[in-house]
């Protein structure tokens, strides 16, 4: 069972983070750059199913050179390998060339499986399974909180708000997963030591065959025109309790919309 | 190992630590209970065996980076104390015993299936005064018979090996005071009775005895190094738990630091941040500035060991730096927090209490200024 794990580097959600004014693009120098979490969860549930079937387990990140910090840290965990894809006319892609930029890169590798995070916690997209497994011709299993692989098949919870979609489709497919599927390990110290001397293979747009031009800022399909920083936090609502204050303090949740 | 491979294991440990938050480890200070998952956790992820060389399945690694493991895991708020000793306590194995100890402990050490983290050297009647020990193993056909009774023997009962050191033949038939002591690893899965271990309450949540040991008989092989020759066997392993335990208080320093520091710029006053006041601010730049001497110290003591020219003055002077180092940033971060700082779940009267020990042990800072009077200065000792 050969998987391909996709990840990639986020600004980390538990800090402030910004856009570049200058190009309205992710500002990634000033951020602390780190993995995206929900991919964690994926490199897990990878290596949970290779330590049961064998195989390998390959990390595909398309990103800056600091990228590699976020390979190490998958390295560091237990996949075998990586893959990353820098070339500096990618910046500012929107996630429909991105994802052509991934899916070339698959295009030269093997694979039975393509795992990744549900949604990266940046942009919170969540429409890479759909565009790689509409330009590779797989099928998707997005949102899993479980996870069965049995012969060529593939089987899923797919999690929903009331409950879950119970999805099977024969491999190879791709499967997206929410934090709730497992509980990530820490890499060990041999883990840590070992990711130094896992091969990791660095391939540019030229190597996946891909034009510079159908990249990037100036041909995405999406752009951000303008943005603002998060409103200063209000004041706040002041309830006076007058023996009623039970009741206003109901009512102003149903005014939320919270009850 | 180059600095960005330290940044490495900093980071890593780092998280694996601070996945263990303050209210564990003030649910284990109050009742006073051994941090079982914290240990296992390091264990399994082999952190504490990063000393044991790779033939034995370690980690093959060296003192400077094992000190900015336990550096790292301090700085988080936890406390290592529980479990050291697993990393250095088979330095004594490793450097004097025979092939065969090693091969069947060792690999067993590194994988975590055996903790040997007790070494009972003091006595009730010799604390640092090493040679004045007066526990004995009487040489048999068979090979020993130990009695005596020891004193602040750390996680004995978390241990299944540990070390003791015994006098073989008495004080005054010696020619130096410091020959006639052997080293021996004890089985304490075997020793059933004759090893009885009477733990003693702290101000620390730190699991020490009072150790007693009535005939019990340990084969010829339990000899670790030369018979006669124990004093010296230990001593390496002395530099090492040094330095180590410098690493910790220098990492505790860091966590006093950073905690104190955060509440100095959020709690406001008289209109101001108090951190704005120097009363508040200037303990605190100076207890970083002890740290910053201390950890160059520490680097360099940590450097001259793992080129196998340890001298016990960078050791102890490293021990000496950081822990006072810590204790200038505990009652910093004490002064600062107020009030606070006495209520248990800020956290800083637990970390007060833990660093307040390294002032005394493992050994005392009055101690090291009197080798460094005697060793360095040429001046009479105390």
């Amino acid at each position: 069972m050969n998987i391909v794990v996709l990840v990639k580097q986020v600004p980390d959600s538990g800090s402030e983070r910004k856009l570049d004014p200058a190009d309205n693009t992710v500002a990634r120098a000033a951020a602390d750059n780190v993995i995206n979490e929900m991919d964690e969860y994926a490199i897990e549930e990878a290596l949970t199913i290779k330590e049961a079937q064998g195989g390998e387990v390959t990390v595909l990140t398309v990103g800056p050179d600091s990228a590699t910090d976020a390979i190490r840290k998958a390295l560091s965990m237990g996949a075998d390998k990586a893959v990353h894809v820098v070339d500096d006319a990618i910046h500012g892609s929107c996630a429909v060339q991105t994802s052509a930029v991934i899916a070339a890169a698959l295009g030269q590798m093997e694979y039975d499986l393509v795992m990744c995070g549900a949604e990266a916690t940046d942009a919170q997209l969540s429409v890479m399974p759909a565009l790689l497994a509409e330009r590779l011709g797989l099928p998707q299993l997005s949102g899993a909180r479980k996870v069965t692989i049995e012969g060529g098949t593939a089987k899923v919870e797919r999690q929903t708000d009331g409950g879950f979609w119970a999805l099977e489709a024969p491999l190879p497919a791709i499967i997206s997963t929410w934090d709730t599927i497992n509980e990530p390990r820490y890499p060990s110290f041999k883990g840590i030591m070992a990711a130094k001397k896992k091969p990791v293979e660095t391939r540019s747009l030229a190597d996946l065959g891909l034009d510079a031009g159908s990249v990037g800022l100036a041909s995405a399909t999406s752009k951000v025109l303008d943005f603002a920083g998060r409103p200063p936090k209000g004041e706040g609502v002041k309830v006076t309790d007058e023996g009623d204050g039970a009741q206003k303090f109901v009512d102003y949740l149903a005014g939320q919309k919270i009850v | 190992m180059a600095e960005t491979d330290l940044d490495d294991l900093r980071a890593g440990v780092r998280e694996l630590a601070s996945s263990f938050p303050a209210e564990y480890w003030r649910r284990c200070d109050a009742a006073r209970e051994y941090p079982e998952e914290f240990v296992r956790a390091l264990t399994d992820a082999g952190w504490l065996s990063v000393l044991i060389p790779e033939q034995y399945g370690g980690g093959g690694l060296g003192l400077a980076e094992a000190s900015v493991i336990m550096e790292e895991i301090n700085s988080t708020g936890a406390s290592t104390s529980a479990c050291h000793a697993q990393m250095y306590t088979m330095g004594a194995l490793l450097r004097h015993g025979s092939d065969a100890q090693k091969r069947s402990y060792l690999p067993e050490i590194a994988a975590g299936k055996l903790r040997l983290q007790a070494f009972a050297i003091t006595e009730p009647d010799a604390g640092s005064d090493t040679t004045r020990i007066t526990t004995f193993a009487r040489r048999t056909p068979e090979g020993y018979v130990v009695n005596g009774r020891k004193m602040w023997i750390s996680r004995v009962q978390h241990s299944d090996l540990m070390l003791l050191l015994a006098r073989t033949t008495p004080r005054d038939q010696v020619a130096r005071r410091t020959e006639g002591l052997s080293l021996f690893l004890v089985d304490l899965r075997a020793a059933g009775s004759a090893v009885r271990a009477e733990p003693i309450n702290t101000m620390v949540n730190h699991e020490t005895n009072a150790v007693f040991i009535d005939d019990l008989v340990l084969p010829a092989d339990a000899l670790v190094g030369v018979e006669g020759q124990g004093f010296r066997h230990v001593l390496s392993g002395m530099n090492a738990e040094r330095i180590l335990l410098a690493s910790e208080s220098i990492g505790d320093a860091r966590w006093f630091l950073d905690t104190a520091s955060a509440y100095a710029r959020d709690r406001v006053v008289f209109g101001k941040p108090i951190g704005d006041n120097q009363g508040v601010s200037f303990p605190l730049a100076r207890a970083w500035a002890d740290m910053q001497a201390a950890s160059l110290v520490r680097d360099r003591a940590a450097e001259l060991f793992d080129r196998g020219e340890t001298r016990g003055t960078d050791a102890n002077v490293a021990k000496l730096l950081a822990s006072e180092a810590a204790w200038a940033a505990a009652n910093a971060a004490m002064t600062t927090l107020g009030g606070y700082g006495m209520a248990a779940e800020y956290d800083v009267e637990r970390k007060f209490r833990e660093s307040r020990l390294y002032l005394v042990a493992p050994v005392s800072n009055n101690l090291i200024l009197d080798h460094i009077a005697g060793h360095v200065l040429g001046l009479g000792r105390g």
